[in-house]
This record gives structure tokens, C-alpha cells and sequence, in this order.
């Protein structure tokens, strides 16, 4: 029974979420709309599951004298500590978003910036992956190659001007878009069919109850 | 100990195998050093950007724009400049500015931008009353039901502004009941809810004439929707840099693209020695 | 300031209206005159009131399709001054009440022009009456403006309706039925016990290498099934691919470590890992504490990561569900420390990033394809041949389209698709 009221209720909401898309009348035009915010709840919820069992693993990590590291466990639990008293005691109550307050000089001079660091690794990594990726191994990796150099090229001002003998219409930046256009869109497109046929076959497969792992043991 | 047998690696094997770390120093140098020099670089203004620099000088003064920031901190070195340069011209213009937030952090990433706007100079003089001239409403959470409910009525799906006033108390909300009421809509974005919600919901429902910003890596999913639902469209922050430049606001991301030629042409470069490295050492291993 | 007049056009007789607008051009003429024996090189002229235009007719309201019952599509005839004649009409006010003769509240307005506005306001059921006022705007030499506005008779009476089909979806219905019945369809057949052909994966033939890799080397496996949540059918097929690999790690007693990025995630990883260590027969193995919960922030999640990876080194990393940005963090640094990865997402945007970075890539339907293929069970791998026969249906609705969109090209008279009607057969795949 364990297994089989979830796959139940999973049955019952897929085929009446598939229904629903071609019935407007009441309840089926605003049954999704009543699912995505019960799911809403549930997801709040489940943020209260995620913090406390953050909080657990950290100290149990600080405190745990056997692991080499158990100060990172340290600095997640004053980083918690801090966010969550600053945002709830000193930043004005439920307006504690509005500018110049305590938690917002904390999301712009701390959040931000380190987000914004994190996200910036790309630019590094890119570089380091398309050093390692882009060799000339068979023709289609040459083909790629080739690619790569004219969108790159194309992409920053400084392609069109190292060609600007070239009329116009025929630049890199004019051969970069053509490919940005037309082969890579064809690709990507043909990459979305397999993948939304994908989720149809895996929805399917979910829906009527063949695929259950995810529901756990008996 | 080092092992006497080893055979001493070749100059190209060295660099097959070279520690990313050189790469990371030299994209360091490549992203930084413009950064401390005033190097101009004109650069070709595209079509989308064309368009959209006429479609928001088209709009009369004193108009009724909406403004939507769906974006967070860490696309923010993309479209930030963008949010910079609209809010601009909205000043200039003097728009009645109306902004909104579907992501949590837009709202506040569009105050960042509209004080930065404000420093500028020319508008130094400049007296904006909030409430009266712009206000700023705030995050809704709903994705694409806020849209929809915007399309019958803005007051229920934004009861107070972002300070928390109710918006029956702001002048510039006299009037404005839906989506109908505005003249225009500006949308940054980065992903979702964002510009394709907007096309669908906005445009094709309402009619409401639209731009839009986005990252590099969404602009070719949106460009599609320029000249039909889109009336321009700038991407990523070539798109930025050139909208800054056909509306004569020079700012960040004109800056920033010296810097992006520079690291592209890095990029390439490390990618020649790689494949040289690669021939050579295949050769000699063959050899 | 703008003075307004209200006069129901039917009561607005013709010689009236004339009278007024004769009325118009003497205080124009007199002006005019007064003006010039004033100064006779300025002219300056003041319209007191524009004239009244005509008013929009053919008033209807009609019931907005394939709703819940909400709305209602007012359309009228344009004013015979809009466009032409008086040329003044500046726009249309809809008006709505719930009795012929009023009282009437302003619904919304429409430029010049326009025909038609949806009432999107309306309660299921109730009888509705719409008019339009037409209103003609002037400017004065102080800068204000004027207006002049006539209402239109009403329209009959119209209540919205819910329906119980929406028939702008029919396209979709057949396609639903197509793919959906063929998914169904296979996997009937194969519990018949029918033998179906996979090609190899090579990313899902390497699972075992890879936890066998780690168990040699003695480091840990890092299994990350997405950032997105329970909700996104990427993670449920990340869950799943899991559950496979937990059991290959439980037979090899390799170390598995899930980070997520979502707390369901966490718990459904939980009991998934759980139930993957009782069917290899390990249950003892099981360690609850190595399935955590990192945070939901985008580069808080990849920062997390990427400080465990550089610290414990693992030997194997899977990246199995739904990435944005971070895909290129994670997988860049895992290659850092010499880890064994294998990647498999459905994002298009993020897929070249894992191609570059990662020993084996699961590229979009093969990500999906994976449970199907680690468990060999028939019916599984029924559903994957039905997915094949809905895209051979696709394929073959393209190259007709093609060739039929090549013919028009050159054949077709006008450029107006909407003019085509039928003919337009990129309409019959639109989504409403």
C-alpha cells in the first residue's frame, strides 16, 4: 500500500492535468492553477526541511574533531546565524527588503558580490574548457573548430575591425549571426523535439505507474 | 624522487598539458587591463538595436511606460548596463515610469539602476517626485498569472508598492487598471519569467508594444519574436553596449566590451597553441 | 478645460448636429475677422468645442471562446469620422452595463481605428449591455485639450458561457493522441514479450567503470541529480538514474554522495538510495547523512559543491537532471581533480558546456532514455520505441511541410498569410 496510493494519486493528477488543457470549464480551466500553489505550499514547507537539515550536517561537521575541514562548518553557521537574525530582529520587520536597510546592505555588499564572483568563474572556465575541447581530432571537431573562431571573432567588435576591408554584408560579425541563426538554431531545434518526445515518453512511463523509484521502498 | 627514466616532455607537450591556472592569469589580464585605460572602440550598431533605439525614441514625452526587471545579481554584469540605459531614456523623455519585478531581486536591482541613472549629469537637475513621476512596485510572485491578472487589473495584483504604500495613495496609479492603460513595456531578462512570457502574455494577449534585453545565451531563443511581437531587442552585452552607443549614453558595458574583444582573442589564441601543441605531439608520437 | 457633452446618437437629429457645426465655423470666422482688424499680419484661431463626430454603430457583444466563462468580445462598426469626414476621432471608451438605458461604467478604451475589445471582466451568466463612446479631441491655443464625446446605442444583450472543449486545441489533441498512443502502444506490445533493439549509450555503458574506478582508487562517487525540483520531470529522471547507480555502488560498497540543491530532493533521493541498497542486499551500508541538502541558491549550490570536490577530490561525478549557469562550475572542476564524469541534461543551452567538460554526455532524450536503458525491462524499453515512432511521425510532418511551404513560396499570390485561411498550414500547429 505504500507504493500503490502515491502512484494512485500520481495517475489521478496526470491524467486529469492532461485533461484540463482542453477543458476550460470550471474546475478543470483552474485545476492547474490549484496544483501549482498547493505545490507552492509544499515547497515552502520543504524550505524549513532544507535549513534545519543544513544546520545539522554543518555542526555536526564543526564538532566532529576527526574532519579536516570542519571549518567550513563553522563559517556556514555564522553565515546563517547572521542573515537569518539580521533579516528577522534589525531590518524593520516585513520591510526588511526596502532599501537601506540592514538586510539590504547585506544583499548588496555581501550577497551580491559573492554571487556575482561565482557567476564570473565562467568566463576562466570557458577558457580552460575550450582550450581542452576544441582540437582539431576528426573533420567534425574541425568543422566545430572553424565554428568557434568566426562566432568568437564575430561576437566582439574587434573581428569586423581586423577584416574591415571586407564589404559589408560579408563581415565576421555578418558570418556569425548566419550561423547563430541557422545551423545552430536547426540543431537546437532538433535537440528540443527529441527532448520534449523524451518527457512525454518518462511522463508516461511515470503516469501509469511503471517508473516508481522515486516513490522508495515498500 | 624524481624518476631518472622519465623522458623530458617537449616544449608542445608541456603545453598540452599546461596548468589552467596560466589560462586563468592570462584571461585575468585580458578582462582587467581595459578596465584602466579609456580605450574607445566604436562598434557596429545591429538591427534589433537599431530598432529598438526607434521604437523608445517614438514614444512621446510625458508617456506611460511599464518597466519589468526579471533578472538577479548574477546577470546582472550583462544587463545591468541595459537597465541603466532604459531608465535613461526614460528620464530624458520624461516617461511616466512604472516598474515591476517577477523575479525577487528585480526590484531592487532596478533601484540600483535607477540611481545610477540619476548620476548622470545631465539629469543632476532633474526633480522626480515618487509616487508622482515613477514608483516602484515591487516583486509579485506567479510567473505568468501575475501577467495575466495585470491584464484585467494591476491595482489586485499589485495592492502596494514596494515600499508598501498602497498604490491608491500614489498619483501615478490613478487610472492605470490594466495592462491596456500603458503605452509601452520594457523588459529585462534572463531566463524565466521573462521576455517569452511577456511576448505571450503581454504582447499577443493585450497588444502592449514591447523591447526587450536579455543575456547572450537567451537571445537566441527570443530573437525570433524581433520585427513581429518584439520591437527590438538588445543581447547580451554587445546588445548593451550597442544600444549605449546609438543613444549616445557611453557607460559600463561599452567599457566592458574592450575587455571581451581582448579575452576573445585570448581565447583564440590559447586555442591555436592547443591545436599546434596537439599536431606536434601527435607527430612526434607517430614519428 | 474640456467640456463634454453626452447625446445618445439616436436622439441627435441631422439638422442639429449641422447647426452646431455651423455654429463652430462663425465663431472660427469671427474670430478670425477680429483678429485681422486687429493686427493684419497674425491670425489666431480658437476652436471653442470640436465638432461632434458620428457615432460608432453596430454595437455587438459576443461570447469569448474556449474560456472558463469570464470574457466577452465587444466589436462595433467604426464612426464615419474615424479615418474620414471630420477625421476627428481621437478614440473609442467601451461601456458596460447590466440594462439597456444604463447606468454604464467605463470598461476600457481603444485607439482610433480599432474595432474590438475583449471584456475580460465578465461573471458567467450574467446579461451584459455594451456602448461605445466616441470621443473627438481638439487642442486649444492654451495647450489643454477638449473633447467631444457621443455614445452609441447599446448593444443586445450577451452573457459569457463557459465551454467544455476548447477548439482551438484540436491540434493538439491529435498530437497527443498520436504520440501519446504510441508510447502506449509499445509498451503493450513489449509485455508481449516482443525483443526490442537499443543502440548503445556509450555514457550509460561507462556507470560501471565508473563506480568500479572509485571503489579501486578508494575516493568517493558524487552523484548530483539537477538543481531544479521535484516538479521538473529532469530531476524525476535524474531520481531514477540514481536509484541505478546507488545499486551498482552498493554492490561495489563504493562511497555515494548526493549533495541536492532542494530539499524533496533530498528526501526522494533518500529513499531512493535506501530502497537501491536493500535490492543489492546492502541495507547496512546505507548512510543517511551522506544524502544532503545544500542550498537552492544557483552559485551557492555550485560554490558548495566545488569547495567538496577540491577538498575530497572524488573519483566519479554524475550530473544527471535540469542545470543552468552552474553546469560549467561544476563539471570544470570536477575535471580539475581528475574525476571520471558522465553528464545528462535536457537543457540545450547548458549541454555544450558538459560536452566540453565531461567524459560522456547524456544529450537531452537520452537522459530520459537512461532507466529504460540500465534496467532493460521490457515495458520500459517499449515506452523508448513508441517515442521513436512519434518522431518518425514528426519527421514526416516536417519534409511535407518543407515541400509544401516550398510550392507556396513560389506559387502563392499573396504575401498575407491571413488571407490563406485554410491554406495557411503553419496555423494548424500554432498553440492557443
Amino acid at each position: 500500500m505504500r507504493r500503490e496510493i502515491p502512484t494512485a494519486i500520481a495517475f489521478f493528477i496526470g491524467v486529469v492535468c492532461i485533461f484540463q488543457f482542453f477543458i476550460p470549464h470550471w474546475p478543470f480551466g483552474t485545476l492547474v492553477d490549484t496544483f501549482s500553489v498547493w505545490f507552492q505550499i509544499l515547497q515552502s514547507f520543504a524550505i524549513w526541511l532544507g535549513a534545519l537539515n543544513l544546520i545539522k550536517v554543518s555542526l555536526e561537521k564543526s564538532l566532529d574533531k576527526r574532519t579536516h575541514d570542519r571549518w567550513y562548518g563553522w563559517v556556514v553557521m555564522a553565515a546563517f546565524t547572521l542573515i537569518f537574525v539580521v533579516g528577522m530582529f534589525f531590518s524593520g520587520g516585513r520591510q526588511f527588503q526596502e532599501p537601506g536597510s540592514e538586510f539590504d546592505y547585506l544583499y548588496r555588499h555581501l550577497f551580491t558580490p559573492l554571487s556575482s564572483t561565482m557567476f564570473a568563474l565562467l568566463a576562466f572556465y570557458v577558457a580552460s574548457a575550450s582550450y581542452r575541447a576544441f582540437r582539431a581530432r576528426t573533420r567534425e571537431a574541425t568543422l566545430l573548430l572553424i565554428a568557434a573562431f568566426i562566432v568568437m571573432l564575430g561576437r566582439a567588435p574587434i573581428g569586423d575591425q581586423m577584416i574591415a576591408f571586407v564589404p559589408e554584408g560579408y563581415r565576421l560579425s555578418d558570418m556569425a549571426s548566419w550561423i547563430m541563426t541557422y545551423p545552430q538554431i536547426a540543431g537546437q531545434r532538433a535537440i528540443m523535439i527529441g527532448i520534449a518526445l523524451g518527457i512525454i515518453s518518462a511522463s508516461m512511463r511515470l503516469i501509469l505507474g511503471l517508473e516508481r523509484s522515486y516513490l522508495g521502498s515498500e | 624522487m624524481a624518476d631518472e627514466q622519465t623522458p623530458k616532455l617537449s616544449f608542445w607537450q608541456k603545453m598540452l598539458a599546461i596548468d589552467r591556472r596560466a589560462i586563468f592569469a592570462f584571461i585575468f589580464v585580458a578582462l582587467i587591463f581595459p578596465l584602466f585605460f579609456e580605450i574607445s572602440q566604436e562598434i557596429p550598431v545591429s538591427n534589433d538595436v537599431r530598432m529598438l533605439h526607434e521604437a523608445l525614441e517614438a514614444i512621446p514625452d510625458g508617456a506611460l511606460v511599464l518597466y519589468s526587471f526579471d533578472y538577479d545579481p548574477p546577470s546582472a554584469p550583462e544587463l545591468q548596463p541595459m537597465a541603466i540605459a532604459v531608465i535613461k531614456a526614460g528620464l530624458r523623455k520624461k516617461w511616466r515610469m512604472v516598474y515591476i519585478g517577477l523575479w525577487p531581486q528585480g526590484p531592487i536591482q532596478c533601484d540600483m539602476a535607477f540611481r545610477d541613472a540619476m548620476l548622470d549629469e545631465r539629469f543632476k537637475d532633474l526633480k522626480l517626485t515618487y509616487g508622482t513621476d515613477y514608483v516602484n512596485l515591487g516583486f509579485q510572485s506567479g510567473n505568468e498569472a501575475v501577467m495575466q491578472r495585470m491584464g484585467s487589473d494591476i491595482p489586485g495584483t499589485f495592492p502596494r508598492d514596494f515600499r508598501g504604500t498602497p498604490v491608491a495613495q500614489l498619483p501615478i496609479m490613478n487610472g492605470i487598471r490594466n495592462l491596456g492603460n500603458f503605452d509601452f513595456l520594457i523588459n529585462i531578462s534572463s531566463g524565466y519569467p521573462g521576455t517569452r512570457e511577456w511576448v505571450q502574455f503581454g504582447v499577443d494577449r493585450f497588444g502592449l508594444p514591447m523591447v526587450s534585453g536579455s543575456t547572450a545565451v537567451q537571445t537566441t531563443e527570443v530573437s525570433p519574436y524581433v520585427g513581429r511581437q518584439l520591437k527590438g531587442l538588445m543581447g547580451g552585452m554587445r546588445g548593451a553596449a550597442e544600444y549605449e552607443q546609438i543613444s549616445n549614453n557611453p557607460g559600463r558595458a561599452l567599457k566592458y566590451m574592450v575587455g571581451q574583444s581582448v579575452a576573445h582573442v585570448v581565447v583564440i589564441f590559447f586555442i591555436i597553441v592547443g591545436n599546434i601543441a596537439y599536431f606536434a605531439t601527435r607527430k612526434r608520437n607517430q614519428g | 478645460m474640456a467640456e463634454r457633452i453626452y447625446i445618445p446618437a439616436s436622439q441627435l437629429g441631422r439638422a442639429v448636429r449641422q447647426s452646431v457645426l455651423a455654429l463652430a465655423v462663425l465663431l472660427c470666422v469671427v474670430s478670425t475677422v477680429s483678429a485681422q482688424s486687429e493686427s493684419p499680419d497674425t491670425i489666431s484661431l480658437t476652436i471653442a468645442q470640436p465638432p461632434l463626430p458620428n457615432a460608432a454603430t453596430n454595437v455587438v457583444g459576443s461570447d469569448g471562446l474556449n474560456d472558463d466563462g469570464g470574457s466577452i468580445v465587444v466589436t462595433w462598426s467604426k464612426s464615419t469620422d474615424d479615418g474620414a469626414g471630420l477625421n476627428n476621432v481621437a478614440s473609442y471608451r467601451i461601456l458596460r452595463g447590466t440594462s439597456p438605458a444604463g447606468p454604464f461604467d467605463t470598461l476600457g478604451s481603444a485607439a482610433a481605428g480599432q474595432t474590438t475589445f475583449t471584456d475580460a471582466n465578465a461573471v458567467e451568466g450574467t446579461e451584459y449591455y455594451y456602448a461605445i463612446l466616441t470621443v473627438a479631441m481638439a487642442p486649444t491655443t492654451d495647450g489643454a485639450a477638449t473633447a467631444a464625446l457621443v455614445q452609441s446605442d447599446p448593444s443586445p444583450s450577451v452573457r459569457a458561457t463557459a465551454q467544455w472543449f476548447h477548439t482551438g486545441r484540436i491540434n493538439m489533441l491529435i498530437a497527443t493522441i498520436l504520440l501519446c498512443g504510441s508510447v502506449i502502444y509499445f509498451i503493450s506490445q513489449a509485455k508481449a514479450g516482443k525483443a526490442l533493439y537499443i543502440r548503445k549509450i556509450a555514457g550509460l555503458e561507462a556507470v560501471d567503470e565508473a563506480v568500479g574506478r572509485a571503489t579501486e582508487m578508494g575516493r568517493k562517487i558524487m552523484y548530483i541529480a539537477g538543481t531544479q525540483d521535484m516538479n521538473e520531470v529532469q530531476t524525476l529522471a535524474g531520481i531514477t538514474i540514481l536509484g541505478r547507480v546507488a545499486k551498482v555502488a552498493a554492490e561495489y560498497d563504493a562511497h555515494l554522495e548526493v549533495p541536492t540543491s532542494r530539499a524533496m530532493v533530498m528526501v526522494a533521493a533518500r529513499e531512493t538510495v535506501k530502497e537501491a541498497y536493500l535490492n543489492a542486499g546492502r541495507p547496512d551500508a546505507y548512510r543517511e547523512e551522506r544524502i544532503f541538502y545544500v542550498t537552492e541558491d544557483q552559485f551557492g549550490f555550485a560554490a558548495g559543491i566545488d569547495g567538496i570536490v577540491t577538498r575530497e577530490k572524488p573519483a566519479a561525478m554524475f550530473f544527471m537532471g535540469a542545470f543552468y549557469a552552474e553546469s560549467l562550475i561544476l563539471a570544470e572542476t570536477g575535471n580539475s581533480v581528475g574525476a571520471i564524469q558522465i553528464a545528462g541534461t535536457a537543457m540545450p543551452a547548458q549541454l555544450p558546456f558538459f560536452v566540453a567538460s565531461c567524459d560522456y554526455t547524456l544529450i537531452g532524450e537520452e537522459l530520459f532514455a537512461a532507466s529504460a536503458y540500465l534496467s532493460k525491462e521490457p515495458k520500459l524499453l517499449g515506452s523508448l520505441k513508441g517515442q521513436d515512432v512519434g518522431k518518425a511521425i514528426i519527421l514526416a510532418t516536417i519534409l511535407i511541410g518543407i515541400v509544401l511551404t516550398s510550392i507556396g513560396a513560389v506559387t502563392l499570390k499573396t504575401s498575407d498569410l491571413d488571407k490563406l485561411g485554410w491554406y495557411n498550414i503553419g496555423r494548424w500547429f500554432e498553440v492557443r
